[in-house]
């Protein structure tokens, strides 16, 4: 056992450190650290320049240009990339279809979407949850139906994050309609413009348009859009949400934000001087630091287990990351709240996307904190996890 | 960064977890608790044979060389065995004053009785109105001649009772709560002057308060610098601290695996009560707690060799918090899940519970640590 990181590990630290210095575009930047949404074309922008340094799809195989870094290495570099913070390449395509289409996918569509996923030529979203399938994914309706060469696809998805800018969409749809739930589904690919397809966006309580729902009204899919075989779409699905798991802490994102509460405690003032100064705040500050060093540790241990163990194996404690993770970045917004008070309650009519100058940078700090309600309930709701904790780890 | 244990600590482990599963299930507990002085010379005996005394010592003083991840194997395990025996007071807190500052004739008068079981430690610290603060003391050592005398209380002396050698921070210098002019002595426990009021713990360990009137010892006596020893103390607290994280751990481990077992089994309404969505969820949340625990218990081990006393503390401080936190969460739930039968004597459930509340108050509890990360200006 040994703890510390390596000489060569630290080095890689400092390199990563230093691309971001040197190639995050600034208003970029400055935008995540304020809590602001990206254009289309800033993320782009910014994956385009990771892609062409290689690293644009680091944990790939080698083959469809991964880098062959170790599990540590990629530790690394997620918590240098989100606590910089640069934006973390497109998980949809690159962390969930990528993955699913280089191991279940044939040659032809390896070639066809694998390099410009990495590139970001197709921007991809996912079309998973329905209206009436949300924790209990599998009782999904959107139908599938073959007819000669093609599948007629109707129903509708639901919270289909950034469909808005989407070019393509991974779907669960079900293809066996006599067959049980989980086994009557496949794993379709199509592209967002097909005839048929409509986006209507769902606005949420911070104001924003992140997610959306997506109607299908028989749109024509060519068959050989099917990824894998037919009727083993939940295999493929749970596949993906078993990849990343260890993304999901976002340890480094809530670093960032930590310092940022430090960095705003420091200057706002109550009772006559800085917060920072008042014992309680403190206190609370340091709770929160303290539960985030040691999800820090428990994500650190979940990663070097998959380097021993290989994927597909997740560490029972990779369980814990989900819950402690979303509950410590729910503190983080929460105590930049309280850091601001009143001045939370301004609303910027004008949108998110910084052309208000005469906006402070405070009118997101109160849509962050009603935004992040929504880490506990994605990815599996927090509760979900509980259920996954007692069944898989405690055998209840 | 590698969190396997290498061959020989896996062959630790597994030697004193057999050692344990052989002689100390709950019943056999029960035993060694009613023997003189409330633990069992056959255990201690044959934790030595193991070589388990002898750990942290340097191999140049008969020890193993045994460092941080070897004692956080052997606390946890006897965290898990509940056990009595008082390893923390003589190997962790004696051993580490003598490994760290003690002379050769100190270390070649004390170290081998440690190692062959002969001999056990007590550290004298705590006084009436210290607290959690190391460099508050009131007892005094002042010069005699070459030598030294003692005076002043102490109390909750872990091992107190049974100890050959008393380990007496001594202020020789200035204030109460100054920060030089403290020193560390070692004291014969039957030293003139030396008296022991002895009781058992809430957590059937046993200690003592101890008068120290008037009591002579020599030169030697003094451990390091009898007019600075304060980084020293808090050095060898810290590791007692990393210690009983370890300890923890283990404690929460044994009592989360027991409730999970007693749910399984604990039949009402018909049904096995762990089948309740309520039930699995606080489950779930011990398990959460239990691991956020086991990381800091490990941050705290690495963070034992940091080079910068202050990062040192500050991380060890950190993971006391977490620890606190944990503890008390999964100790307060496995009594709630296990009903009223958590609340007799006789399950072993509530042994773990009182074990875990007491090594949360040992070395500063979490609003003292929390405290100190927070005036330390955080860990980020």
């Amino acid at each position: 056992m040994d703890l510390a990181f390596t000489k060569e590990e630290q080095a890689f630290r400092e390199e990563v450190r230093s691309f971001f210095r040197d190639n995050v575009p600034p208003d970029t930047r400055r935008k995540l650290v304020e809590g602001r949404h990206l254009s289309k074309d800033e993320m782009v922008t910014w994956w385009r320049i990771l892609n062409k340094k290689g690293w644009g799809v680091s944990h790939w195989p080698k083959q469809y240009g991964g880098t062959g870094w170790t599990s540590v290495q990629h530790y690394i570099f997620n918590e240098e990339l989100q606590s910089y913070p640069a934006p973390q390449p497109l998980a949809f395509g690159v962390s969930m279809v990528g993955p699913v289409i280089y191991t279940f996918g044939n040659e032809e569509q390896k070639k066809k979407y694998l390099p410009r996923i990495a590139n970001v030529d197709d921007w991809w979203c996912q079309g998973f949850s329905e209206p009436g399938s949300g924790s209990d994914l599998a009782s999904l309706k959107t139908k599938a139906e073959r007819k000669g060469d093609k599948w007629i696809i109707n129903g509708q998805k639901t919270w289909t994050t950034l469909a808005q800018h989407a070019d393509m969409i991974f779907c669960l749809c079900r293809t066996d309609p006599s067959a049980k739930k989980q086994m009557g589904i496949s794993f379709i690919v199509f592209s967002m413009k097909s005839k048929g397809v409509t986006v209507r966006p769902i606005q949420t309580i911070d104001g924003g348009h992140e997610v959306n729902e997506v109607f299908f009204d028989d749109v024509e899919v060519p068959v050989e859009n099917l990824i894998g075989e037919e009727n083993k779409g939940w295999d493929y699905a749970k596949f993906l949400l078993g990849n990343e798991r260890t993304g999901i802490a976002r340890v480094g994102v809530s670093k960032e934000r930590l310092r940022r509460i430090r960095d705003l405690a420091g200057k706002v003032e109550s009772g006559g001087k800085p917060i920072i100064q008042d014992s309680a705040f403190r206190e609370k500050l340091a709770a929160c630091e303290i539960e985030l060093k040691a999800l820090e540790l428990t994500q650190l241990r979940v990663v070097a287990d998959e380097g021993k163990h290989g994927k597909g194996k997740p560490n029972p404690a990779s369980s814990v990351l989900k819950i402690k993770g979303s509950e410590i970045q729910q503190t983080t917004t929460e105590l930049l709240m309280e850091v601001i008070g009143p001045f939370a309650a301004p609303y910027d009519v004008h949108g998110d996307d910084g052309s208000n100058e005469a906006m402070d940078w405070t009118a997101q700090i109160a849509p962050s904190y009603f935004n992040n309600r929504k880490v506990s309930i994605y990815g599996g709701s927090n509760e979900i996890q509980r259920n996954i904790i007692a069944k898989a780890v405690l055998g209840l | 960064m590698d969190f396997d244990l290498s061959e020989e600590q896996r062959l630790l482990k597994e030697s004193i977890d057999g050692l344990l599963t052989d002689s100390y299930d709950f019943e056999q507990r029960k035993k060694y608790m009613k023997e003189k002085g409330g633990w069992s010379q056959v255990v201690w005996g044959k934790l030595a044979e193991q070589g388990l005394l002898g750990l942290p010592f340097a191999e140049a003083d008969g020890g193993f060389g045994g460092g941080g991840v070897e004692t956080m194997i052997v606390m946890e395990a006897l965290g898990k065995a509940l056990v009595l025996e008082p390893y923390l007071a003589t190997v962790v807190i004696g051993g580490g004053f003598l490994r760290h500052a003690g002379s050769d004739a100190q270390k070649a008068a004390h170290v081998p009785g440690i190692i062959d079981g002969s001999k056990t430690l007590a550290f004298a610290q705590l006084e009436k109105n210290s607290r959690y603060d190391l460099f508050d003391v009131s007892t005094t050592a002042k010069k005699k001649g070459d030598g030294w005398v003692i005076d002043g209380e102490k109390f909750v002396v872990l091992n107190g009772e049974n100890a050959e050698t008393l380990i007496v921070t001594a202020r020789t210098k200035g204030d109460r709560r100054d920060k030089s002019g403290i020193g560390v002595f070692l004291v014969p426990a039957n030293a003139k002057g030396v008296t022991k009021k002895s009781y058992p713990t809430q957590d059937g360990l046993h200690a003592a308060d101890i008068t120290f009137t008037g009591v002579e010892v020599g030169a030697d006596a003094a451990i390091g610098n009898p007019e600075d020893g304060l980084a020293l103390i808090e050095r060898v607290v810290d590791e007692a601290r990393v210690a009983l994280c370890a300890e923890a751990v283990g404690l929460m481990d044994e009592s989360l695996k027991t409730t999970v077992e007693y749910i399984k089994t604990r039949k009402q309404f018909g049904v096995a009560i762990g089948s309740f969505q309520s039930l699995q969820h606080r489950a779930s949340d011990m398990f959460v707690a239990a691991e956020q625990a086991r990381s800091m218990s490990m941050f705290a081990t690495m963070a034992n060799d940091f080079e910068n006393a202050r990062e040192r503390s500050n991380a060890i401080a950190a993971a006391k918090v977490q620890i606190g936190k944990s503890l008390k969460f999964v100790g307060q739930q496995s009594i709630q899940l296990h009903g009223g039968i958590g609340m007799t004597m006789e399950a072993k459930i509530g042994h773990y519970f009182k074990r875990l509340t007491m090594i949360e108050n040992s070395f500063g509890d979490t609003e003292y640590h929390q405290r100190r990360v927070a005036d330390a200006g955080g860990l980020i």
